[in-house]
Parts: structure tokens; C-alpha cells; sequence
């Protein structure tokens, strides 16, 4: 079933890249449904059962015999569990609206652009229900090839130096986690005897480590547990690796921003939790303090940069790492509440974060300005949008019945009396604090553009905007209630996931 | 193979590139009127192809391979066909049809291309035969086959000054190897006794304080290696070569020539000399490849970051390459276990190496074709005319750099694990390091395709015409590097299971 969908979104994106340009958009949208379609199916026949890596139920499994490679076999291995079939849902439902938010945008070599979406989110599908770690990693960095183009041909003035920016600092950072998970393969040696992630879980979680290039399996662990952790922090990305991020999202197409920021973000984080966290959760634990301060800056630090910025899309951009911050914590703390909620702040934040990226853009494509204080007074011209746009907002500022709030709520239960990390309600209540500078930063930029009396320069009418351009951000706001309202239709099959996850780590006392 | 048939049926690979090559020459000479630069690439293509299927079909077969009785040897022993020999020969035929394929269009207003086609299946007989030598009479005698062709087609556009001064280098540097190369044989025949390869082994385990001879000779030999795989301290006739060569003959020199180089590294250091009995009589050839892999891709890589020139950029890249492949040799150990699966990746990254490496070359015979120039800067934007062609740079630029969703990530991969299989953790290391940097002019290519605008509005006009032959061959090129990823499992085995045979 998996391999169906994955299989179907590669082709349609063959099909949309041979189309021509005239209606590449709509076909792309056409062919992005079905996707989506494939994974409510999925969701709908899914009973949840534990976590897929630490010995749970793994709903759709299919794998097969690829190559063996040192006696260990690499095979097809995918299949979905509570954590993952969330990220599913949601890549799924957020690409087809980053396709129609690209209509207007986008207006040269669009067969090539709605291939490119749609190849990404082919490999973003492979990503989250890869099992097999070479699978995975295939999938992982292919990612970023059509990542590289979509920001590199159709983004901003500074489009070629945002491109490689990304593209190193990635791929670097993918190169140190691949060594280091080398490394405990190596370490393993005859106790497993394939790149099955479970399999693997399974033998570190019985003391399979041994030594290897004369390192003890205790340092190995926290060596290997490093370079994972480092690779992963510049994907999500954790300050101080987060540098490429703004301006990746800066000069990247407005749909190109709603995926990265929506989808792609939460890769590292759901890595994270996959490799770093469940597999090797005591190495976790024994960092707990310097994960969570890491964390805590990331969510202050985020937020302060935020509040420094006048361009729309830098803001966003930056709120984007001090919100990841808060995942970070809720992971660390390694309680049902902080997993769970962590996991379900990514899908929470993947919506919102899309939402505020489209708005921005549908503002951009009638004032073709991003900076506050060139304009004001957009409320007058498009309603509808800024409407969205400020709700949307209260979203991010966690108002209650509106997904953030959900998120970060089980996130602050789970971590504040966590008894896995030490000074567990300091770092909590510095965490909270976050969210009055996002308030702080998000009333202000509102107040200055949206409200107030019309001023802008333009040699044309700026009107509403057109409904394409609308609609989604309307399907997005809907989608961000109705988590709020009833978080519960993901986080019961997130719990079931996330509890093996806590119960890896033995706390004394 | 199938019992009736004789022995000798298994250099049917070997015969009908022969036969391709004299039907060829024949047609030249004897009729001129009548040859065509179409009619002579046809048939080359069919005859590569023909020796390409002759090959798959042997190796799917069986033959040579230990479950059907072992190699067949022929001519007293001086021939032995093997799965490596049939493996390479595969390798081969693949690259001259590409080549020949490509070359009807690059050559389509040459005054005589006809010589040409019969001079490229030449070289690829002598590949052939000589991943087949098992005596080092047959190594020098098929090396000269594969150099002799090899010169002139390098000067092939002799109105050209480049071609005929790039000609003239890889000449003088071919002739001083192959006189060093043949002075190492008689050295190792005067310290051994023999030609065969199994009696050197033989002698090399009684030298009688002849270790200094032979290990000169041995010496010398790894010197004519390196220069047919353009390793260090033999590569610099290569960035001259594959620059001034016309791009068609620089893809073939540097993906199929440089895998007969490595098919004649893998036997003499497997059989001819055995890492166990060239270590008991003092003979660490294996710590000289491991410092010459290491030189190699470091100096190749670290070059091909500073040019200017595509075509010089993919010549040192790969020289960078065959460092990848001489860890192949270098990572060997007296009785390891992983031997055989390190030269079976090196074996397999060579084959996708002959895939990607040569589709990057036809893609600079294309530009060369369209006349766009030949720096970074004038394929500047080449994507928006030409984005099929230009998606198949990218495949090939991204899966010679390594990167994961192509064939040449699991190849170099393979590579990688097997020298640290084996105890070679620092060469995978240097290969790591080297794979990075790689990375940053690899891209450039792409960056300069796809991102980068046109210099002027007019710099695209050159791209008037969509040459089929070069076309196909370089679609043909990128679908191979990419399905040889899901499909990788068949050729690392075969590569695994052939190489094992040699320990």
C-alpha cells in the first residue's frame, strides 16, 4: 500500500515534468489528491499498537530483499506507526495546497517546478515510513536534490547563494550523522544482521554494543549519539546551526517555504526522536541538561531574532527554530506527555507555520513587499486573507482550541515535572516565556501592516486576493481548529507510539 | 556454459568485437565509396552490442565461474576466461557502444569518420583480451592494442592543434610506460621464471635472493598500471589528454581505459603476485597502493576544484576516481576476509563509474557539438534549452559526487565498507574526505545548468540542433546510473563472486 503511494507520486511527477507548462499546475493538484486520498486510507484501516522500532505492531509493512552488503541484508522495509502515519497525513495534505498557493507565484518553467514538488514529496513519504536505514537514508538526502532546485531556479535576488548554502550544510551534516550511525553498526557486529531499524533498536537495547576503531561501547554510544544529534540539529534546525534557515526561507518560493518549513523541519525532529532518542535513550538522558538548555535557547533565542526582524517571511522564519525548541524539550524530558506532545507539536507547527508562510505570500503576490514598514492597512484591501492570516497568528501564539495551543500544551505538562530531567520546572517556565515574545513579535508586525489606515505605493489597485490563492489558506485554518478542537484523532495513536519511547529510559529514584 | 559448445566459444566476446572491427576496416578500404559515417556507426553499435550480450549471457551462464568447473583456459594457459574477465569485457562493450553511438554525431561533418569506428572496437578488442590474460607476454601484447588505437584516436582531429598536441603527449608518456612496464616483466620473468601468472606466484614463494629483482620489477610494473589507469605518478598526460581528445574519445579513454588498466591490477596483484607470498619475500606493494590511492584521489579531487574547464574538471576527476578504485588493490590483506568483496566493489563502482563517467563526457561532446564553449560560465543556463540533456548532467554529476539517491553512492559505499571490512579504516577515511570536496565542483556543473542565467540573450541560439545519436547515449547513460541503484544487488554480487575467485 505504502509502496503504491510512494510509487504513484514518483510518476505523477515524471507525468507533470512532461507536461507542458500551461496546466502543469492543475494537473499537479489533480495528481497530489490521490496521495492525500491514499493516505486517509491509510489512517482509516490504522490501529494503533506500540512503536514501530521497539518491538510494536507496524501497520502496512511490506519488505523485501534489496542487497546485502558485509552480511547484513538491506531490504524494501516500510511501514507506519503512530508517529509516523501523522507526518504522512500531513505531508500529503499539505502538498497538494502548496501547489495551488504556487498558481499565482510561479510563472516560468511550471511543468518543471510542479514535478519538482511532487518528486519531494515522493521522497518526503519514503522518509517517514522508511525502516530500513539505507532505504531511509536514500530517501533522507534525495530530499534534497529537488530542495536545491526549487530554491535555486524559482527563489529570490539571492536564490543561488541560499541553494548551496542549504544543500552544504545539509548534506554535511548528513555525512557526520551517517558516519556516525556507521559506527554503531559497526559496533554491533554479528548481532544483527540486517539495516532494519527495529532489528537495530532491538540489539543496542540489549547491550549488543561492542568496541570498535578502539573505542569502548560506552563512548562509541555517546560518539555515535553526537554525530546524530549534530547532523539532525542543522536539519530541524537547533541554534547555533540554524543560520541556513532564514535564508533558505527568504528566497525560496513561497510553496518551497510552506514544504521546508512544514514538512521538512520536522525530518529532523522526527530523526531525532527515531535515531537519537529511541534507539539510544540512554545517551539521551545523560545529556538531558545540556539537550534541554540547547532547547531553551533555541526557543528564546528563536524568538528574540524574530522580534528583531522587519521582513515578513524572516520572522516567520525565525519563530520557526524557537517553536522546533519546544519539540526539542518535549523530547528530551522523555515523558508520555513530552514525546507525544512533541510529536504532535510537529504536525501542529507544520500546519501553522504553512498557513503563516502562504499568508505572507498571498500578501507578497499583491504588494510584492515583504518589509513592515512599507505598507499598512492591508485588512482594508484583502479581509478574507488577513483574516486568516491574524488567526492563523493567535494559532502560533497558542490560543486555545486552535492546534499550537494542543502542542504546546502537552509539551509544558510532559516537561514540567519530568522526572528524567533535572530542574525539570526551570527550564519549563524559561520555555513558556517563549511564547510572550512570539506574542510580542506577532501583535506588533500585525498591528504595523495589517491594521491602521491603507498606505502603500503602487502603480496598480491592490484588491482581494483571488480564491486559489485563498481557499487553501482556508483548508489550513479549518484543519488547525479542528486539531485544537479534537487533538485526540492524532495524539491517542502518538501516545500508543511514544510510551515504548519514554519506557527505554530508567530514571533513579 | 552450455556444454556442446567448445571452450574457445568463450571469447566469443573477444571474436566479435574483432570481427566488428576488421568488417569495419575492410569496408573502409576496400569500398570508400561505400562506407558512410551512419552505416560504419551502426555497425559498430551492433557490434558492441552484440559482444556486450555475447558477455551478459555468458556470465548468466556460468561460465568460468566455480560452480560450472572453474575458469577455461586457452593457448597453453596464456588465456584465461573467467567472471571478472566477462564482468570487464561487459564493462567495455557498454562504453564503445555508448561511444560509437555518439560519436556519429560528433563526427558528422568530419571528412573521414569511418577510421574511427574501426579504431575504437580495436582498443575494445584488446580490453577484452586483456581482461582475459593470464601471462604477461598477453598483458603487454593486448596493453599495446588497447595504446596503439588509443594514440590516434586521441589525435583523431588532426586539422585541430590541441587534438594533435594532446596526441603527441599521451604518446611519448605511452611509450616511456610501456617500455618500463615490459622492463618489469623481464625483470619479474628473470627473478621468477616464467610469464604464466601461477608460475610467477610460484617463483615469487622461492626467490633465492632474487626479492630486490623481482620487487623492482614488480615496481616497475605497478608504474605502467598507473599509467594506464592515470594514477599518480603516471597521470599527467591525462588532463591533457581527455582535454585536447575530442570529448567522444576522452569518454572512452577514461572510463574504459581505465577500467583495462584496473582489470590488469586486479589479476597481477591477485595471481601473479599474492599479497601473502609478496609480503613473506619483503614485497609491500600493498602499502605502495594504499599511499598511491590515497595521492591519487587526493591530487585528482583537490585539481578538478580549481578549474575552469568542464572537460578538464571531469579529466581530473577521474584521475580522482581511480584513487576510489586502487583502494580496491590497496585494501587487500594476506588472507583477509573482505578481499573479495573490496575488489568486487571496485569492480562495480568501475561499472557504474563506465556509466556515469561517460555520460559526462557525452554530455560535453554535446556542448562541443553546439559550440557553447567550453568553461563553467558558457554552459551557463543550458538547462532552459536543453533540460533533458541537462537532467542527465545532473544524475551524473550527483552520482559521481556519491550522493545517496544515485548508483554511485552504493558503489563508493561497498568500496568504502569493504576497505574497513578489511582494516583499512584510514583509506575509507581519505575516500570520505575526498567524496566531500568532490561534492563542491560536481555541483558547480549543476549550478551552472540549472541555476545560473544565460550570459546573453543570444548564447543559447547555438543550441540549434538535437543530435540523436548524442542524445540517446546520454539518455541511455542517465537511466542506467539511476536504475543501477535498485538494481545494484546483481552486479555487486557478480563483481563479489568473481573477485573471490582470485583468493
Amino acid at each position: 500500500m505504502i509502496e503504491a503511494l510512494i510509487g504513484f507520486t514518483f510518476a505523477a511527477a515524471i507525468l507533470v515534468l512532461l507536461a507542458p507548462n500551461e496546466w502543469a499546475g492543475r494537473l499537479a493538484f489533480a495528481f497530489s489528491l490521490l496521495p492525500f486520498a491514499g493516505s486517509l486510507y491509510l489512517w482509516s484501516g490504522f490501529e494503533s499498537a506500540g512503536n514501530a522500532l521497539t518491538g510494536g505492531d507496524i501497520a502496512y509493512a511490506t519488505q523485501i530483499e534489496w542487497l546485502e552488503v558485509g552480511g547484513r541484508t538491506v531490504s524494501w522495509f516500510v511501514g507506519v506507526d503512530g508517529i509516523s502515519l501523522p507526518l504522512v497525513v500531513l505531508t500529503t495534505f499539505l502538498v497538494p495546497l502548496a501547489i495551488v498557493s504556487a498558481w499565482t507565484p510561479i510563472d516560468a518553467r511550471q511543468s518543471q517546478f510542479y514535478g519538482l514538488m511532487l518528486f519531494m514529496e515522493a521522497n518526503l513519504l519514503g522518509v517517514f515510513t522508511a525502516l530500513d536505514f539505507f532505504l531511509w537514508f536514500v530517501f533522507w538526502e534525495a530530499v534534497l536534490v529537488p530542495m536545491y532546485f526549487l530554491i535555486g531556479i524559482w527563489g529570490g535576488p539571492r536564490r543561488k547563494y541560499a541553494a548551496i548554502k542549504f544543500f552544504v550544510y545539509t548534506n554535511a551534516a548528513s555525512l557526520l550523522m551517517f558516519i556516525g550511525f556507521m559506527s554503531l553498526t559497526f559496533a554491533l557486529g554479528d548481532s544483527v544482521s540486517s539495516f532494519a531499524l527495529p532489528e537495530i533498536t532491538g540489539a543496542i537495547a540489549d547491550g549488543g554494543l561492542g568496541s570498535f576503531a578502539g573505542l569502548a561501547p560506552e563512548t562509541l554510544a555517546t560518539a555515535a549519539f553526537l554525530a546524530m544529534f549534530l547532523g539532525f540539529a542543522v536539519k530541524v534546525p537547533i541554534v547555533p546551526f540554524h543560520t541556513w534557515l532564514p535564508d533558505a526561507h527568504v528566497e525560496a518560493p513561497t510553496p518551497v517555504s510552506v514544504l521546508l518549513a512544514g514538512v521538512l523541519l520536522k525530518m529532523g525532529t522526527y530523526a531525532l526522536l527515531r535515531f537519537n532518542f529511541t534507539m539510544l535513550p540512554e545517551q539521551a538522558s545523560a545529556l538531558a541538561i545540556p539537550i534541554a538548555a540547547i532547547a531553551v535557547i533555541s526557543v528564546i533565542y528563536g524568538a528574540m531574532l524574530a522580534l528583531a526582524q522587519k521582513d515578513l517571511k524572516r520572522i516567520v522564519a525565525y519563530s520557526s527554530v524557537s517553536s522546533m525548541g519546544y519539540v526539542i524539550l518535549g523530547l528530551i524530558v522523555f515523558t508520555e506527555y513530552g514525546v507525544g506532545g512533541a510529536t504532535f507539536q510537529m504536525v501542529a507547527h507544520g500546519l501553522i507555520s504553512g498557513l503563516m508562510f502562504m499568508a505572507v505570500g498571498v500578501i507578497y503576490n499583491a504588494t510584492h513587499t515583504r518589509m513592515v514598514g512599507d505598507m499598512s492597512g492591508m485588512a482594508d484591501r484583502m479581509p478574507v486573507a488577513v483574516g486568516i492570516l491574524v488567526a492563523g497568528a493567535f494559532g502560533y501564539m497558542g490560543l486555545p482550541l486552535m492546534a499550537g495551543f494542543a502542542g504546546e500544551f502537552f509539551i509544558f505538562v510532559g516537561s514540567f515535572a519530568a522526572p528524567a530531567l533535572p530542574y525539570a520546572p526551570l527550564f519549563t517556565a524559561l520555555a513558556m516565556f517563549g511564547i510572550v515574545v512570539v506574542a510580542g513579535y506577532l501583535l506588533s508586525a500585525m498591528q504595523s501592516t495589517l491594521f491602521g489606515p491603507f498606505e502603500l505605493e503602487t502603480d496598480y489597485e491592490v484588491g482581494p486576493a483571488p480564491f486559489h490563492d485563498v481557499a487553501p489558506l482556508a483548508v489550513l485554518l479549518v484543519a488547525i481548529i479542528v486539531l485544537g478542537v479534537a487533538p485526540d484523532i492524532f495524539f491517542e495513536m502518538i501516545r500508543d507510539a511514544a510510551v515504548p519511547v519514554v519506557e527505554g529510559v530508567t530514571v533513579d529514584g | 556454459m552450455v556444454n556442446t559448445l567448445p571452450p574457445v566459444a568463450a571469447l566469443l566476446p573477444v571474436f566479435l568485437l574483432a570481427f566488428t572491427g576488421l568488417a569495419l576496416l575492410l569496408v573502409d578500404t576496400i569500398s570508400p565509396d561505400a562506407r558512410s559515417n551512419t552505416s560504419m556507426a551502426v555497425g559498430g553499435a551492433l557490434g558492441s552490442l552484440a559482444a556486450l550480450a555475447a558477455s551478459v549471457w555468458l556470465v548468466v551462464s556460468g561460465t568460468g565461474s566455480g560452480d560450472t568447473g572453474g575458469a577455461i583456459t586457452l593457448f597453453a594457459e596464456a588465456i584465461k576466461v573467467d567472471t571478472m574477465a566477462l564482468f570487464f569485457t561487459a564493462i567495455f562493450a557498454s562504453v564503445t557502444a555508448l561511444v560509437v553511438v555518439a560519436a556519429h554525431d560528433y563526427f558528422h561533418d568530419h571528412e573521414s569518420p569511418a577510421a574511427f569506428y574501426s579504431l575504437v572496437v580495436f582498443a575494445a578488442t584488446g580490453m577484452a583480451l586483456l581482461a582475459a590474460a593470464n601471462s604477461l607476454a598477453v598483458v603487454f601484447v593486448a596493453l599495446e592494442m588497447v595504446s596503439l588505437p588509443s594514440y590516434v584516436l586521441v589525435a583523431y582531429l588532426k586539422r585541430d592543434r590541441g587534438s594533435v598536441e594532446a596526441g603527441l603527449k599521451y604518446f611519448l608518456v605511452g611509450a616511456l610506460s610501456s617500455a618500463i612496464f615490459l622492463f618489469g616483466i623481464s625483470l619479474v620473468y628473470a627473478s621468477t621464471g616464467s610469464l604464466l601468472f601461477s608460475g610467477v606466484a610460484e617463483g615469487i614463494g622461492s626467490l633465492d635472493g632474487l626479492a630486490g629483482v623481482a620487487g623492482i620489477g614488480i615496481v616497475m610494473i605497478v608504474g605502467g598500471v598507473a599509467f594506464k589507469t592515470a594514477s599518480v605518478p603516471f597521470h599527467f598526460w591525462a588532463p591533457e589528454a581527455y582535454e585536447g581528445a575530442p570529448a567522444p574519445v576522452s569518454a572512452f579513454l577514461s572510463s574504459a581505459s581505465k577500467a583495462a588498466g584496473f582489470v590488469v591490477a586486479f589479476r597481477l596483484f591477485t595471481e601473479a603476485f599474492p599479497v601473502g607470498a609478496s609480503l613473506a619475500a619483503g614485497i609491500d606493494w600493498v602499502l605502495a597502493f594504499g599511499i598511491l590511492a590515497a595521492v591519487t584521489m587526493t591530487l585528482g579531487n583537490f585539481a578538478a576544484a580549481v578549474q575552469e574547464e568542464v572537460k578538464r574538471m571531469l579529466a581530473y576527476s577521474s584521475i580522482g576516481h581511480a584513487g576510489y578504485v586502487l583502494i580496491g588493490v590497496a585494501a587487500l590483506s594476506a588472507g583477509g576476509s573482505a578481499n573479495g568483496a573490496v575488489m568486487g566493489a571496485a569492480m562495480a563502482h568501475l561499472l557504474v563509474y563506465g556509466f556515469m563517467n561517460t555520460g559526462a563526457f557525452l554530455f560535453v561532446a554535446m556542448a562541443e557539438r553546439w559550440g557553447v564553449g567550453r568553461t563553467f560560465e558558457d554552459y551557463a543556463g543550458l538547462a532552459r534549452r536543453a533540460p533533458v540533456a541537462s537532467t542527465a548532467m545532473a544524475v551524473f554529476m550527483f552520482s559521481l559526487a556519491g550522493l545517496p539517491p544515485f548508483a554511485g553512492f552504493f558503489s563508493k559505499y561497498f568500496l568504502f565498507m569493504g576497505a574497513i571490512d578489511n582494516g583499512f579504516l584510514w583509506l575509507a577515511a581519505v575516500g570520505a574526505v575526498n567524496s566531500v570536496v568532490s561534492l563542491y565542483y560536481y555541483s558547480r556543473v549543476v549550478k551552472a545548468l540549472w541555476l545560473d542565467d544565460p550570459a546573453s540573450s543570444s548564447a543559447l541560439d547555438a543550441i540549434d540542433v538535437r543530435p540523436t545519436g548524442l542524445y540517446a547515449a546520454v539518455v541511455f547513460a542517465a537511466v542506467a546510473t539511476v536504475l543501477l541503484l535498485p538494481g545494484f544487488e546483481p552486479v555487486i554480487e557478480t563483481a563479489e563472486a568473481a573477485a573471490s575467485a582470485l583468493f
